[in-house]
């Protein structure tokens, strides 16, 4: 079984929890162009590599944030949005 | 007679057949270098040369052919989806598949068994109303059936599902089948190669030259080969290959998985869905089981499968089958699948010139091997994509025109 740290529960198993995608810029709709703006709807980065990825936690509803290789499926860390530093 | 057999066996006189020739080192340049030696690329090279008489061709492959997705699917051939765009696609596919074997000259196995897509909600059942109208329009056979009719084709199938998700009904796709699929990815390669086209297996790109946005060679594990067309048919590296060439595209890699039982006399002659349950299973020419789910939930470039996925596949099997509970699995894997955000492919040209791509065939790609191959191809042998497969350009992301196939391309939803 596969593991993973909320940072504020603990770890926990994987099945409790919920794939929220790359943590992405989302580009100002005011000002950008059309294309800009399909490019942060549509496009993602694909390749793989050390992430930013938003996770959520089912049974506490927390969201927060993992850095994971996509490679090797190995988080590195996981910590709330904007406690980056802190951890 | 074994010994006979035996001594036939080591004779020089009577070599075992190849089906491509072994080529020694790549040439300085090609017409067009096909990347991904799958089902997708060497049909794509074998219409090339037999279409449109360009013979000049490559085919590079990482590691060998047919190892990719082409040997990891569970080999189901259909045409039963939701947009008429798709459904037009994939029947020309299967009317392509019908005669394969004879145009390739390789028996392919292909089986015709019907399909059923089982629905265990009222909603369910509307989707299959929807499918089956739609089916029916472009002149695909398909209609909805209720649980007598399940009952009378598969009658080992338990209706209730052990009362966990009683089955209202189902979609019957005529034309469903079941076919070889290394044998289709080695009847395109020997196709190809007798009409000139080269296979190099071992061979990884590690780069693409692209100068004032027009492609100009590959980067090779065995040197530098120039080129001006050169198509990506790599399902599941496709990010990285466009990473490359700098085109952007929707496509994340998640992991599916497989699985095949032990071998058992003949019980199942047609191939049955379930998108609540989230399995498909048919029974191979050899009596195995093959059986596939949904959708790892998170994206990972891995081959690797899980314990955690034969366990939540193979109790939806025991609803639906009670009476395999004593039947072993015997071996299971995991492909990388291509996702896009609408669920159809990613099909023709690039913003770059001279790349084309083949892609975002996610977890129903193999059905679609033919006439892929047929329609990049054409392609680029004309640098212009068919009408077939225009609602599958990469541009459509930006124009917001997407072809939503999500109902009915994948189990899991």
């Amino acid at each position: 079984m596969k593991l993973l740290k909320c940072p504020v529960n603990g770890v926990r198993p994987l099945s409790e929890f919920v794939f929220g995608g790359e943590v992405r810029e989302m580009p100002d709709p005011n000002t950008c162009s059309d294309q800009e703006w399909a490019g942060y709807v549509h496009h993602r980065n694909g390749a793989p590599g050390m992430k930013k990825e938003w996770w959520y936690h089912g049974p506490s509803g927390t969201w927060f944030i993992a850095e994971r290789d996509t490679m090797r499926d190995e988080v590195a860390r996981t910590y709330l949005y904007g406690q980056e530093d802190k951890q | 007679m074994p010994l006979r057999l035996l001594k036939y066996a080591l004779s020089r006189e009577h070599p075992a057949p190849r089906f491509f020739r072994a080529c020694e080192k790549p040439k300085d340049s090609y017409d067009v270098v096909i990347i991904g030696g799958g089902g997708h690329g060497l049909a794509a090279a074998y219409y090339l040369a037999k279409d449109h008489g360009i013979t000049n061709v490559a085919v590079l492959e990482r590691g060998y052919i047919g190892g990719g997705n082409t040997g990891r699917n569970t080999t189901i051939v259909r045409s039963n989806y939701l947009t008429p765009e798709g459904v037009n696609f994939y029947n020309a596919s299967v009317k392509l598949f019908e005669d394969l074997s004879q145009d390739l000259n390789l028996n392919l196995f292909y089986s015709t068994r019907g399909h059923f897509t089982l629905a265990h909600t009222e909603s369910a059942m509307r989707t299959m109303r929807w499918r089956a109208e739609v089916n029916k329009h472009v002149g695909v056979e398909s209609y909805v059936v209720g649980p007598d009719e399940i009952s009378k084709a598969c009658p080992q199938l338990d209706i209730s599902c052990s009362g966990q998700a009683p089955i209202h009904g189902a979609l019957y796709h005529a034309p469903g089948s079941v076919a070889r699929h290394d044998a289709v990815a080695w009847g395109y390669a020997r196709g190809a190669d007798q009409r000139g086209v080269e296979i190099y297996q071992n061979t990884e790109v590690t780069g693409i030259d692209v100068q004032g946005g027009k492609v100009r060679g590959v980067h090779t594990s065995r040197g530098y080969i120039a080129t001006n067309k050169v198509l990506s048919a790599v399902a599941g590296f496709t990010p990285r290959v466009c990473k490359m060439v700098d085109v952007q595209t929707p496509i994340v890699i998640q992991p599916l998985q497989a699985c095949v039982s032990e071998p058992m006399k003949p019980w199942l002659d047609t191939i049955l869905v379930s998108g609540s349950l989230h399995v498909y299973v048919s029974q191979s020419s050899r009596g195995e089981l093959v059986m596939g789910s949904s959708l790892d939930p998170y994206e990972v470039h891995s081959t690797r499968s899980s314990l955690d996925f034969v366990e939540g596949l193979t109790s939806h099997i025991l609803d639906m089958f009670p009476f395999l509970s004593n039947i072993k699995i015997v071996r299971q894997w995991a492909g990388m699948a291509d996702i896009t955000p609408d669920f159809a492919p990613i099909m023709g040209k690039t913003p770059v010139d001279g790349f084309y791509l083949d892609a975002g065939w996610g977890t129903w790609g193999f059905k679609a091997t033919p006439i892929s191959g047929k329609s990049m191809a054409e392609t680029i042998a004309n640098d212009k994509a068919p009408e077939l497969i225009h609602s599958f350009r990469l541009s459509r992301f930006e124009e917001y025109e997407l072809t939503g196939e999500k109902g009915a391309a994948s189990v899991g939803h």
